[in-house]
């Protein structure tokens, strides 16, 4: 798998198309451009009258309403308890997600540019990246209790993989065609990297970041479900607890609504800053 | 990476992470962390026992009826999204979505709709793998040309031979690669979701090591685990080469 | 020299002024040998083709010529000078443009004086300059996926006319170009060949083109591709595109060369 990866060096002919190994699978920010208007709302609309009678019928005794839980939603950004759940739920998710994307980064484009990093790590980032890191969190509790720092290594260990080996394939298959035409006209290495190859491997090295983001989410919300009773896991634990369930269900759709809205931000600052090509295509 | 004109293969490296672990593991630094080689042993005696046995073949139970749901579903959907707007523009949304939401909040909502068992797993796995794939199936759907379709009509081709002669074969190089990335993501599913349901499984024992500081069993339970995961990973992307090179002269 | 079968070695009547001398260039990719033996000079100011079947090795060489590839064997010498890398004297235009999508026309061709530490306002009004002469004026802000095919290689033109180099490299420019776009493309290229006075050192599969444009058309041999002929097109580059295309002399020389080139073909 790995040995295909090698830069394309012959000399002929126009470069390999770069095969983005996130392309698919993040698009939020395209959505709300490529679906039009109408049919969101009606898809939207569909699926909110399929809740609601879905809780009318109701299919579970365990089953609010659609406007139930909007209710729900409403009572607990004014009581405050939302607010101050996602205070404890983001500090750990944003300081994690910096902590990833400057390590990952880094550590990304060394491996792309050393055959020696990538040869030693590479692989073990292959590993991880496939492997369900989740089955690790309940050890971070021994470690580091179930403050912030559990939290926040949570994130890390389910972000920062994704982030590395985006950053380590962009940089591996930075166009050959432009890092020869640096190359001929006596650009340094240091040219050649700044120059062409991050700014050529920064689409993909930034899907990688919202993927990691998005594999935060995952691991925060986890943490906080499994280790430490804080934030929005704990809101959720507790409403159910107490068979709450319209505002159960309200903190689980606010936080993928969060998770929806961050990324898709994300990638509308992307395309704006990154990718000036973009915006008038 | 070439050492002295040979080249070493890349996943050699592993063999320098797995010392690496042996020597932190017997300078007993971090009480985390048993030597590799005790953990190993570990594993031996533990994929003899009784316990692990049955905890393997319901993981494995839930992972397979999940998935299989998944890609049913998710190459159907993936197919109905690429060829009919409609289905496309009402679904769209969901799938983007879905596909990059924080579904660990999503499993206590099962576990109070579906009970604190198996179901609850498999329906965590399908959630977990199915957006991938149908995003990835639709994507290939998409790319299949125009004129090979044109070509089946012209051919007089039914239109249940127009789709699976021509259009899922055509699709199959990115359907193939969906479903690797559904694999993998199922198998976090089922991780997940037996974590938080903790008393079936691989959940359960992952709770009963970590409970009792057992490291050792934990960490073969987790090697064993990796290991799969890496090997399926891995069998799958060798079907996918071989369907790979018409890829590119579609 | 390798040349007894040359119908016109102008070698011998023409003093030699040679910018570029390649001197016994081999080249070999692991088993595959695509250069064996090269000897050329390409005289100053002149517009030299390199033509020859598929394969042959027309882009090593050029690319060794660049510097960017390095021969197994042999030597490249500029002004007297051998080729270690990539040098201020030469310049290459590339077959897939090679241009930065994330950069405007601009920038793209100010990019050699970028690398080259020169100021912003004078890179610029030097590019402003060559993207006038391409025939870009206008399109300074534009982004390469909003040019088609030939304004692309116009865009990769005027960055290697903006460094300056007494030396043009130039892989198939228009091979990702149509046929309209490449005809008047040609007619600009002479132009510019005219107005610039550089040396250009061009590959081609294209008998027409190279006819069409070259002072000079040295023929590669199939691989290990070796230098077969060298044609001088004796051709009035005075008359108007129309009349040269038209031209006994150009007709003659394309059927020659195809000629030459046919049992190549099987
Ligand atoms: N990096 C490489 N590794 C191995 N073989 C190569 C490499 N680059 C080129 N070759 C081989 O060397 C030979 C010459 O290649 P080259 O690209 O120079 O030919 P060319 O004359 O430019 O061909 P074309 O007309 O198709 O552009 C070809 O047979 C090619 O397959
Ligand atoms: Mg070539």
């Amino acid at each position: 798998m790995m040995a295909s990866t090698q830069a394309d060096t012959r000399v002929n002919g126009p470069a390999r198309a770069v095969h983005s190994p996130a392309g698919l699978s993040l698009g939020l920010g395209r959505l709300f451009l490529r679906y039009p208007i109408l049919s969101r709302v009606v898809s939207l609309g569909l699926f909110f009258l399929a809740w609601e009678i879905a809780g009318r019928v109701p299919i579970s005794y365990a089953f609010p309403t659609f406007f139930d839980t909007a209710y729900a939603f409403g009572t607990m950004i004014a009581d405050g308890s939302l607010i101050s759940a996602y205070g404890s739920t983001l500090q750990p998710l944003v300081i994690g997600i910096a902590i990833s994307g400057v390590v990952g980064i880094v550590l990304g484009i060394v491996m792309g540019l050393s055959r020696m990093a990538e040869w030693l790590v590479a692989p073990l980032f292959i590993v991880l990246q496939s492997a369900p890191m989740a089955a690790l969190i309940p050890l971070i509790t021994f470690v580091y209790g179930i403050g912030l720092a559990a939290k926040t290594l949570a994130v890390i260990m389910l972000a920062l993989p994704v982030i590395v080996l985006n950053g380590y394939k962009a940089v591996r298959n930075a166009n050959p065609s432009l890092v020869a035409m640096c190359y001929s006209f006596q650009g340094t290495r240091l040219q050649q990297i700044t120059k062409v190859i991050i700014p050529d491997a920064s689409p993909v090295i930034f899907a990688g970041l919202r993927l990691g983001l998005a594999a935060g989410f995952i691991g925060v919300i986890l943490a906080e479900l499994l280790i430490t009773p804080t934030g929005i896991g704990d809101l959720i634990t507790y409403h159910r607890s107490v068979a709450n369930y319209a505002e159960m269900y309200a903190a689980v759709v606010s936080i993928i609504l969060v998770s929806t809205v961050t990324l898709a931000a994300l990638e509308a600052f992307e395309v704006r800053v990154l990718r000036p090509e973009k915006r008038r295509g | 990476m070439t050492l002295f004109g040979y080249r070493v293969p890349m996943m050699a490296s592993l063999i320098v992470w797995c010392i690496l672990w042996e020597l932190v593991g017997q300078s007993g630094a971090m009480f985390l962390v048993p030597p590799l080689s005790s953990v190993l042993a570990a594993a031996v005696t533990m994929v003899q026992t009784q316990t692990w046995q049955a905890a393997a073949l319901i993981t494995l139970h839930s992972f397979v009826v999940g998935m299989a749901f998944a890609i049913v579903v998710g190459v159907t959907l993936g197919v109905l999204m690429g060829r009919f707007k409609a289905v496309d523009d009402l679904f769209g949304i969901w799938v983007n979505i879905f596909v990059s939401a924080p579904l660990s909040a999503l499993v206590p909502v099962l576990m109070i709709l579906f009970g604190m068992g198996e179901t609850t797993v498999v329906v965590t796995v399908f959630l977990f793998a199915v957006w991938i794939i149908v995003l990835d199936t639709r994507a290939g759907i998409r790319h299949v040309p125009n004129s090979l379709i044109e070509m089946g009509r012209s051919y007089g081709a039914s239109t249940f031979a127009l789709y699976s002669k021509i259009v899922l074969l055509a699709a199959l190089p990115e359907i193939l690669a969906g479903i690797r990335l559904g694999l993998v993501r199922g198998v976090k599913g089922v991780v997940i979701g037996q974590l938080l349901v903790s008393i079936i499984g691989y959940g359960e024992l992952f709770e009963l090591y970590s409970r009792s500081f057992d490291m050792e069993n934990f960490w073969a339970l987790t090697i064993i685990l990796f290991a799969a995961a890496m090997l399926m990973s891995a069998a799958i992307e060798h079907i996918e080469k071989k369907v790979d090179y018409y890829a590119g002269v579609r | 020299m390798t040349m007894s079968d040359a119908v016109f070695n102008i070698e011998k009547d023409v003093p030699a002024d040679a910018v570029v001398e390649v001197r016994g260039i081999c080249k070999k990719y692991g088993e595959v040998e695509a250069l064996r033996n090269i000897d050329l000079d390409f005289p100053r100011g002149k517009l030299t083709t390199l033509l020859g079947p598929s394969g042959c090795g027309k882009t090593t060489l050029l690319k060794i010529i660049a510097g960017l590839i390095e021969p197994s064997a042999g030597e490249v010498r500029v002004n007297g000078r051998p080729v270690t890398g990539p040098g201020p004297e030469r310049a290459f235009v590339f077959q897939d443009f090679a241009l930065m999508p994330w950069a405007t026309v601009m920038r793209n061709v100010a990019f050699g004086l970028e690398l080259k530490g020169m100021g912003k306002a004078e890179r610029q009004s030097i590019a402003a300059k060559y993207i006038a002469e391409v025939g870009l004026s206008g399109f300074e802000d534009k982004y390469p996926h909003e040019l088609s095919g030939g304004m692309r290689q116009r865009v990769g033109l005027a960055r290697a006319f903006a460094v300056n180099a007494e030396v043009l490299l130039l892989d198939e420019p228009f091979s990702a170009v149509d046929e309209q776009n490449r005809r008047k493309f040609q007619e600009d290229l002479l132009r510019l060949v005219e107005k610039e006075r550089k040396t250009f050192i061009f590959v081609t599969h294209s008998i027409e083109e190279a006819v069409y444009v070259s002072d000079r058309i040295v023929l590669l041999s199939r691989r290990p591709g070796r230098v077969s002929q060298i044609i001088e097109p004796k051709i009035d580059r005075t008359a108007s595109p129309d009349a040269i295309r038209r031209d006994q002399g150009y007709l003659d020389t394309v059927e020659e060369i195809w000629q030459g080139l046919k049992h190549y073909v099987d």
